[in-house]
């Protein structure tokens, strides 16, 4: 990165008396007969955070300045990819932070970090949900060189396996048409590296359990009739549930803001379970894929089930802690994602 | 976990034992005698975990030189290899089973090593012991199996010593050399002498379908030990050149003096 130009992500406002040449002493001026902002004018280092070269020197720069972005000549380096900080090892500034009200004093350092090449959430997850859809279609199809020849482009005798399959499609199908319309995501983009992490987790996991579910030698779930129609009432339920909350949490935020507010109970009686935990979201993610499990009594599917809840418990416990720290009224009854147990 | 901390601990002993006897009285002292025996707890604990640790690592090197031994006077007394597997199969399957405790002693963290590296590497030791020579009789006398046994064997002794000294600070540096030297030799013949061992046994494998699980059952789901196992051979590839560079780095970091710089991700 040998040039540097430097440019704010909003228009200066013109300076209110003859500029101090030469030298970079902030200079405090008092409002004049009219009602005018001080202006406080601030000295800027941006430093890399390894090797803490200094990358950009600004003197003079006004106080309704928000944290700016460095923009090189070099296409590479767009701000997605970019982390200013206070300190080398902290948390990254947001692009909302406005320069006077950080910490700061009239002389800011700032630590600059390559984030990595980023990629967007909205592609991860379509690319994520779209691969166990087309994936799950395959193996129920029975396209040539799954299984033995003789069984291309069968289908199954048990009428579970295509309960399955339309639960499954209808499950990715809704998470798709969710990330389209209905999320609001805090964060724009996630490193590149993660898509093929997710992409290998969800589409590993749904070639395993599809080729089980869809085999010839499939047995069907031993109490039969009874087992399916529980596991499919559960399934259900749990997926109008996630649903539900999932619209109650998109209503929490105005479009294009990112705001953060406590979840509260809604007229849905499937919002109610915010009164328990924090993260019903997943609780309710748990309970479809516990009700999928059930109803095609499948041990890959339950060890998906599990590795799924592994991970969103450490999602939810993470949300708790940061609700906690971030209200001071958070309401105590709430556990993360298990009411009372977890 | 150095001067400092021993000058402190002296002191809360004294702090403590004033305390006893009613000295101490304001309350700002009070909070600095609170942190002063909560170091002393952690003396204590410090003290019994080493002294834990060094009978452990006693333990363990006195094992594995024991199967040395057996396995020298079998081979002076019988001059071939074959039958040597029986003799030693309990002292080998006792040793390699009860480094076990070293996964838990990363885990509490009286060790300053990564469980899930110390687990990987246990894992894979108890794997080839347990699932390969202890349930595959016919290639028990196998060439390959006592190339790693024998190679275990001197990494051990090698590897418990040096943490035996190190923890009684008294370490010669004739073992301090063989530790970070001789696994430049020892591991690849030591991956060798597995891999072989496990292709040995794949026939044996396939036709007796031991450990695996056909369909049609009630759990929907199949496992084929021979492909498992093969799956296994091919993880050696990623595997074993990571450890092999980290081990290196270490001796050049231990032995030189230098510093290498981590790829922080």
């Amino acid at each position: 990165m040998d040039t540097l130009a430097l440019e704010a992500t909003q228009p200066k406002k013109a300076q209110n008396g003859a500029p101090v040449p030469g030298t970079s002493t902030p200079a405090k001026r008092k409002p004049a007969k009219k009602i005018k902002k001080a202006v406080v004018f601030f000295e800027v280092e941006i430093l890399d955070a390894k090797t803490k070269d200094k990358l950009c020197f600004l003197d003079k720069y006004c106080d309704s300045f928000l944290v700016f972005h460095v923009f090189v000549s070099d296409p590479q380096w767009y701000p997605a990819r970019q982390s200013i900080r206070l300190d080398p090892k902290g948390k990254s500034l947001k692009d909302e932070d406005v320069l006077q009200y950080l910490p700061v004093g009239t002389t800011a350092t700032f630590y600059f970090r390559d984030l990595g090449a980023q990629i967007s959430w909205v592609t991860v997850f379509l690319t994520e949900y779209a691969g166990p859809l087309l994936i799950y279609l395959m193996f129920y199809f029975r396209v040539p060189f799954i299984y033995a020849s003789k069984y291309d482009f069968t289908t199954s005798k048990h009428w579970v396996v295509h309960l399955a399959c339309m639960c499954h499609s209808f499950h990715y199908v809704k998470r798709l048409l969710e990330t389209l319309f209905v999320h609001r995501f805090s964060h724009g983009t996630m490193p590149l590296r993660n898509i093929f992490k997710n992409c290998t987790y969800y589409w590993g996991f749904a070639a395993w359990m599809a080729y089980y579910i869809n085999h010839p030698l499939y047995t069907p779930p031993i109490y039969g009739e009874q087992q399916i129609r529980l596991a499919l009432i559960v399934f259900l339920f749990c997926q109008i549930g996630n649903f539900s909350i999932h619209i109650a949490l998109r209503n929490l935020r105005p479009p294009g803001s990112k705001t953060r507010k406590i979840p509260y109970p809604t007229k849905n009686p499937f919002t109610w379970i915010f009164l328990l935990v924090s993260c019903p979201n997943y609780t309710y993610e748990l309970g479809s894929w516990l009700g999928f499990t059930l109803m095609t009594q499948c041990l890959p599917v339950a060890a998906f089930t599990l590795v799924g809840f592994i991970q969103m418990t450490v999602w939810a416990k993470g949300k708790h802690r940061s609700y906690l720290k971030e209200f001071r009224d958070y309401p105590t009854l709430r556990s993360p994602i298990l009411p009372f147990i977890l | 976990m150095t001067n400092p901390r021993r000058q402190l601990c002296w002191r809360s002993v004294f702090v403590t034992f004033a305390v006893c006897t009613g000295t101490m009285a304001s309350g700002e002292e009070d909070r600095t005698v609170e942190e002063k025996e909560t170091n002393n707890k952690k003396r204590t604990k410090g003290a019994i975990a080493t002294a834990w640790l060094t009978f452990y690592n006693i333990a363990m090197t006195a094992g594995w030189l024991v199967l040395a031994v057996v396995m020298v006077r079998y081979y002076l007394q019988k001059g071939t290899h074959k039958g040597l597997y029986k003799n030693i199969a309990r002292t080998l399957k006792f040793s390699q089973t009860f480094a076990l405790l070293e996964v838990g002693h990363c885990a509490i963290g009286i060790v300053r090593t990564s469980v899930i590296v110390t687990g990987v590497q246990v894992c894979s030791r108890i794997f080839m012991v347990w699932f390969i020579t202890n349930s595959i009789r016919q290639i028990q006398n196998e060439e390959s199996v006592i190339l790693f046994v024998v190679v275990w064997t001197i990494t051990e002794i090698t590897r418990y010593s040096f943490y035996t000294f190190n923890l009684l600070n008294h370490l010669p540096y004739f073992i301090k050399w063989a530790r970070y030297n001789m696994f430049i030799v020892m591991y690849p013949l030591g991956v060798i002498g597995e891999l072989l061992t496990i292709h040995a046994a794949l026939p044996y494998v396939r036709r007796s379908g031991m450990y695996s699980l056909r369909l049609p059952n009630k759990y929907n789901v199949s496992f084929d030990y021979y492909y498992f196992l093969i799956i296994v051979m091919l993880s050696y590839i990623p595997l074993f050149p990571q450890l092999y560079f980290h081990m290196l780095r270490q001796r050049r970091r231990v032995l030189h003096g230098e510093i290498v710089v981590e790829k922080d991700e």
